[in-house]
């Protein structure tokens, strides 16, 4: 068998982890695939070199394939999303400073989300009254879940993320630095970069995201729409090394054996055992050793995490309208049914004895998010027709 | 307005290849062109210097502040990327393979900011060509500072005169299927064992 070199390029965070161990572990390879990674430093340039072919496919945010598609910001390139890199993995960390005020009005080291939300909301109304400048906090693209997940959890906690805040962007190797100079009060981030502000003393972690939305969606596998047409095998070939990938990264047994692979410099550079809690979900989530375990924090195949869910690429799109990233257009709401590509997924892994079941568009339940409202992707579209 | 009238912000890591740039575009007319190195302060500092460019160099992190800053901010007049239509495709892999990305203020016809852009990708190339011939230079400097090193060892060990040495050195290489430079670090490392 011939094998077919694919240059993929990543952004060191812990989700990288699925193509780090595709290419390390032979699962490519075993696919016929020679997959070569290239570590970058802004998703800017992912986008830009994966328009321009310098990179067949790349790590990915799954709301930058939809932005892509739909020219937000940039030029306007079709991409497809034929399988996610897993689920969940950020949170939301804040400076000490604004954590000891907001232990004051009722916030507390591992505690449930909503009540985090109101100590901030507190901490917030405060400030305003006495006249002291709004709060910075910082993500790290404005096409992220990490944008949306911050966004979706201020709101629901009575905070405007336009107006009683600044929003900013930061490059996730600058926030802890930024943050001990008192330029930004708190960020919602992806591992490892919430449990190093901890261990540097200048921040506490407020919410694993996983607890604003259980098992919500992250990165995925990107590439142009007319790549993964002209390159239907090399494709589905990747799928199903990621699949296989992601099952080892998943399984307990391989946890140090990944974390060792992904603390080399040439991927995340970051101690091991700082990149051991975001695999495991216990988190250190104050400088005063209080942890918590959330099981759930990072999911590389459990509960379908590698499937690219439609449902999940109309939420992304709902919160584009909803915050005026995006004008509403059936023609937007059609691209954002067709960026995940579930059926790529299946027909690629359809002789494997764990094939994934079919994907409906499916309302995502009340209980996954820490407000109990429900999201049905049916009704959204239906509501809006622009 | 003439086009050399046109304010250029350079945003780059890079002191030297700053430099270079930024006498490229004044030499080419445009004297209207501040440096950015120092990311402090960015957004304030881009209003001070209210651009109608922006080159930013690819491997800041700082760009994707950037373009989130253009996209929400009313205090700068809204920089878009360069590259916005599919014709463009050709000048943004040039831009990209030599490492630099553009922004200009919306409502700038494209064609009056090509020959900056063009002038950014030539000056990051020749930057870049550069910086690989400083560091042949200095490879090669070194290998020799190996060479002359394997060859006093040598001389010492076999009671031999320089040019033997060196030409034992040479058809080991040639045998072995190596460099001399390499044979050289090998008996640098041999002699350094504990004994």
């Amino acid at each position: 068998m011939m094998t077919r070199e694919i240059v993929a390029g990543f952004v060191p965070l812990l989700d990288c982890a699925i193509l780090v161990a595709a290419s390390e572990r032979g699962f490519a390879r075993a696919e016929g695939l020679e997959l070569i990674l290239v570590r970058e430093t802004s998703w800017a340039n992912i986008r830009d070199r994966v328009i321009v072919g310098h990179f067949d496919v790349a790590h990915m945010l799954g709301p930058m394939a939809l932005a892509s598609s739909l020219g937000l910001g940039h030029l306007q390139v079709p991409m497809i999303a034929p399988i996610a890199l897993g689920l969940g993995g950020n949170a939301i960390t804040v400076s000490t400073d604004l954590w000891r005020q907001m232990v004051f009005h009722g916030a507390s080291a591992g505690g449930a989300t909503a009540p985090q939300g109101k100590a901030l909301a507190a901490v917030i109304r405060e400030r305003a009254r006495s006249g002291a400048s709004p709060l910075a906090f910082a993500m790290v693209y404005p096409f992220s879940c990490h944008n949306y997940e911050l966004r979706y959890w201020l709101a629901a906690s009575g905070i405007d993320p336009d107006r009683d805040l600044n929003l900013i962007v930061l490059p996730p190797p600058l926030l802890v630095s930024a943050m001990r100079e008192n330029q930004i009060d708190g960020f919602c981030v992806g591992e490892p970069w919430n449990s190093l502000a901890v261990d540097s003393g200048v921040g506490c972690i407020v919410t694993a995201t996983s607890d604003v939305w259980r098992r919500s969606p992250e990165k995925v596998l990107g590439m142009r729409t007319d790549w993964a047409q002209l390159h239907p095998e090399e494709t589905a070939a990747l799928i199903r090394a990621c699949y296989r990938a992601a099952e080892w990264c998943a399984s307990p047994a391989n946890r140090i054996e990944l974390a060792a692979l992904l603390a080399q410099s040439k991927y995340i550079n970051a101690p091991q055992e700082v990149l051991q809690r975001g695999l495991t979900g216990n988190l250190r989530v104050t400088d005063s050793d209080s942890t918590v375990h959330r099981p759930e924090f990072l999911l590389f195949a459990p509960h379908l995490a590698t499937r690219p869910s439609k449902s999940h690429a109309i939420w992304f799109y709902a919160q584009m309208l909803r915050w005026a990233q995006a004008a509403p257009t059936p023609w937007a709401a059609r691209a954002a049914q067709d960026i995940y590509r579930p059926d790529l997924y299946r027909l690629a892994l359809a002789n494997f004895r764990t094939a994934p079941p079919t994907e409906e568009m499916s309302i995502i339940p009340g209980d996954d998010f820490f407000d109990e409202q429900e999201f049905d992707p049916r009704e959204f579209l239906g509501s809006r027709q622009d | 307005m003439s086009d050399t009238s046109l304010k250029i912000l350079i945003v780059d890591q890079s002191e030297m290849r700053a430099s270079v740039l930024e006498a490229g575009l004044r030499e080419a007319g445009y004297d209207r062109v501040t440096i950015l190195r120092d990311m402090q302060n960015l957004l304030r500092r881009i209003v001070d210097a209210n651009p109608d460019v922006i080159c930013i160099d690819l491997e800041n992190p700082q760009r994707d502040v950037l373009e989130q800053m253009f996209q929400v901010s009313r205090l700068v007049h809204r920089p878009v990327a360069m590259f916005v239509n599919q014709s463009d495709a050709q000048s943004m892999a040039a831009a990209i393979e030599a490492g630099v990305g553009a922004y200009v203020v919306d409502g700038l016809r494209k064609e009056r900011v090509k020959a900056i852009v063009d002038l950014a990708i030539s000056r990051f190339n020749a930057f870049d060509r550069l910086t690989q011939e400083l560091s042949t230079t200095r490879r090669a400097l070194d290998e020799r500072k190996l060479t002359d090193r394997a060859k006093g060892i040598l001389m010492k060990q076999r009671n031999c005169t320089e040019e033997e040495a060196f030409s034992l050195m040479r058809t080991t290489a040639m045998n072995e299927n190596l460099r001399v430079a390499e044979v050289a670090q090998h008996i640098i490392t041999a002699a350094n064992l504990p004994r």
